[in-house]
């Protein structure tokens, strides 16, 4: 049975992915995700929905099933080999984590359910621990309901103050009016090093140069900028940062958070429960070292070793090549699109992930969406998590492009192509 | 496969570019807001009650094809109807969309949502103004929300 097991899973191995100083190669690229080699509604699937999960290349299903296949146990607990086995290959990815965000200390990583958790975390902490009435939290315009709905369970139950910093039209950070809502009661900035909706890359070294000086700590939420950026939480010198695995071509329920030694230390635990205590007795619990302070009860080990894979799968290909070719296909697809009369970008500013945020005048995005299904084309259509965005720039809704790099320009065809399809059909 | 004319039927594009009774109902007797959080819907419904009977009704709102649509035929549909024909009537038009009822002969301009139930994300469109409808009738001052869905019927789909 074993050899079975091994001549299968050797038997669908794909050549290693390409190396940084190849030529991006986009059908060698595309060939490592057997999920975007189907038909949907008769057509070829594009996928042009990654800011809502990413797809995941075969080395990560592979790793998440070897795990289930043969090392299945919980880990930091038992003596037997296979609990060593999983203790070892789950704590290897948290090096690999340490290594993706340029962290000082290993312990300074703590795997939790994604983003959302990690967000909720600092809340919960943050704010028994140095929050008091009236302090303030500051916020931006552009960010998700998970950087938002946090605070404001703060701000209703501990009576802090949330602020929340404008953006111009081009959906940048005001920078004057940011720097004017810091001030002698700001307690922690926290803000999205990408937006979801507009792509927007935030000048994260300015917005924590500005906070630091005045001893403000600044938490980014990175949820979708570790698909598409190199980070390094050194150089942007943020307090806290965190991503979720599943938009890194990591398998879904894991996302890490990382957090400077001296806040970790600082603050309480989350979660009480297995694994994040040293000992304890009814009268007293002493709670274990960082990280694992943070990480109660079973892990989804079996993900965050699929999480591993796709860290080593990113750095192969390189963030530089994924980049390059992700810019091209932003510059041509806002290109492209432009020519659709009756069509508008919401989201132009200067510097920019790709994500392409659309309406077209007379269609209500919901539409455009089933229309787009029907061609095969997958988008993201709504409010995408950030209702008080749709306010900003006045939409009930949006459609929304997210590329990855394994996207194509006939991709991107296709897409022109069903949008065009949609207004003859209801313009 | 889901037929795609079959959702965008001709009448739902002629009511959704058109909508009728789409105005603001000076003399109404009741209004409720709808709104749908997912795709930032919103209507207005208006009604004036005689008695038992919907003697006027109209609506306000933006939203997609289909649930303009929905809007515009439940208007028209419910002109002259009592109170209690009007809730027969989303108990019929909630089972058409959901898949639960087949088009039949008696359903009026109202069976061509029929196509509806094959697409699982467009029913809360279709239905948005008929929760509304519902609230009006109840008189609840809260905006009707589509967002009642449980579980089950998460897991029925």
């Amino acid at each position: 049975m074993a050899t079975a097991v091994t001549q299968e899973v050797l038997g669908r191995m794909e050549p290693p992915p390409v190396n940084a100083a190849q030529a991006f190669d986009v059908e060698r690229v595309r060939r490592d995700f057997p999920i975007l080699h189907q038909q949907v509604h008769g057509k070829p699937l594009v996928y042009l929905d990654n800011a809502a999960t990413s797809q995941k290349p075969l080395v990560v299903v592979d790793a998440e099933r070897d795990f289930y296949l043969h090392d299945c146990a919980n880990i930091h607990r038992g003596v037997h080999e296979l609990s060593e086995r999983a203790t070892h290959k789950y704590e290897e990815v948290r090096r690999k984590v340490q290594h993706l965000l340029n962290a000082p200390d290993l312990h300074e990583i703590v795997f939790l359910r994604g983003t959302t958790e990690a967000l909720n975390l600092v809340a919960n902490t943050f704010g028994r621990r140095v929050l008091k009435p009236g302090d303030e939290v500051v916020i931006t315009a552009m960010e998700h309901h998970s950087n938002i709905v946090p605070w404001q369970i703060l701000r209703d139950e501990q009576g802090i103050v949330l602020k929340v910093a404008p953006i111009n039209d081009a959906g940048e950070l005001m920078w004057d009016e940011y720097q004017n809502l810091l001030g002698p009661r700001t307690r922690l900035v926290s803000v999205a090093h990408v937006s979801n909706v507009l792509g927007t890359i935030n000048p994260l070294r300015r917005i924590v140069e500005a906070a630091h000086a005045q001893n403000i700590p600044v938490l980014v939420d990175g949820a979708q900028a570790a698909p598409h950026l190199p980070i390094d939480v050194q150089s942007i010198d943020c307090d806290f940062y965190t991503f979720s695995s599943h938009k890194i071509f990591g398998p879904t329920g894991v996302g890490a958070l990382y957090g400077k030694t001296r806040w970790l230390e600082a603050l309480p635990p989350y979660q009480g429960g297995g694994d994040m205590i040293r000992s304890v007795s009814f009268e007293k619990t002493i709670y274990n070292a960082l990280p694992y302070k943070f990480e109660a009860g079973t892990p989804n080990i079996g993900a965050t070793i699929g999480l591993g894979a796709a860290i080593d799968y990113v750095t192969a290909l390189g963030y530089e090549n994924m980049a390059r070719h992700e810019h091209d296909l932003l510059s041509y697809g806002a290109e492209r699109l432009l020519e659709i009369p009756g069509l508008r970008i919401i989201g132009t500013a200067r510097e920019k992930a790709s994500v392409i945020s659309f309406v077209v005048a007379g269609i209500h995005p919901h539409d455009i969406g089933t229309i787009l299904d029907h061609e095969g084309v997958a988008i993201r259509t709504g409010h995408h998590c950030a209702e008080p965005l749709m306010h900003r720039f006045n939409v009930p809704a949006t459609a929304r492009v997210s590329l990855a790099f394994y996207n194509t320009r006939e991709e991107i065809d296709r897409l022109v192509a069903a949008v065009e399809k949609a207004k003859g059909l209801l313009g | 496969m889901a037929d795609l004319t079959g959702l965008y039927q001709e009448v739902i594009l002629d009511h959704s570019k058109r909508p009728r009774n789409f105005r603001v109902l000076d003399d109404a007797t009741a209004r409720a807001e709808g709104y749908n959080p997912l795709c930032g819907d919103r209507l207005t419904l208006y009604v004036r009650l005689e008695g038992d009977k919907i003697s006027d009704i109209a609506f306000k709102g933006s939203g997609c094809a289909i649930s303009t649509a929905s809007a515009s035929i439940l208007t028209e549909t419910l002109k002259g109807k009592t109170r209690v024909e009007a809730e027969a009537l989303f108990e019929t038009f909630h089972d058409l969309v959901t898949g639960k009822l087949g088009a039949r002969d008696n359903l009026g301009k109202l069976a061509v949502f029929s196509g509806v139930s094959e697409f699982p994300a467009r029913v809360k469109c279709a239905t948005l103004s008929w929760h509304t409808l519902k609230s009006v009738l109840a008189g609840d001052t809260a905006p009707a929300t589509t967002e009642t869905e449980d579980a089950e019927d998460q897991a029925a789909r």
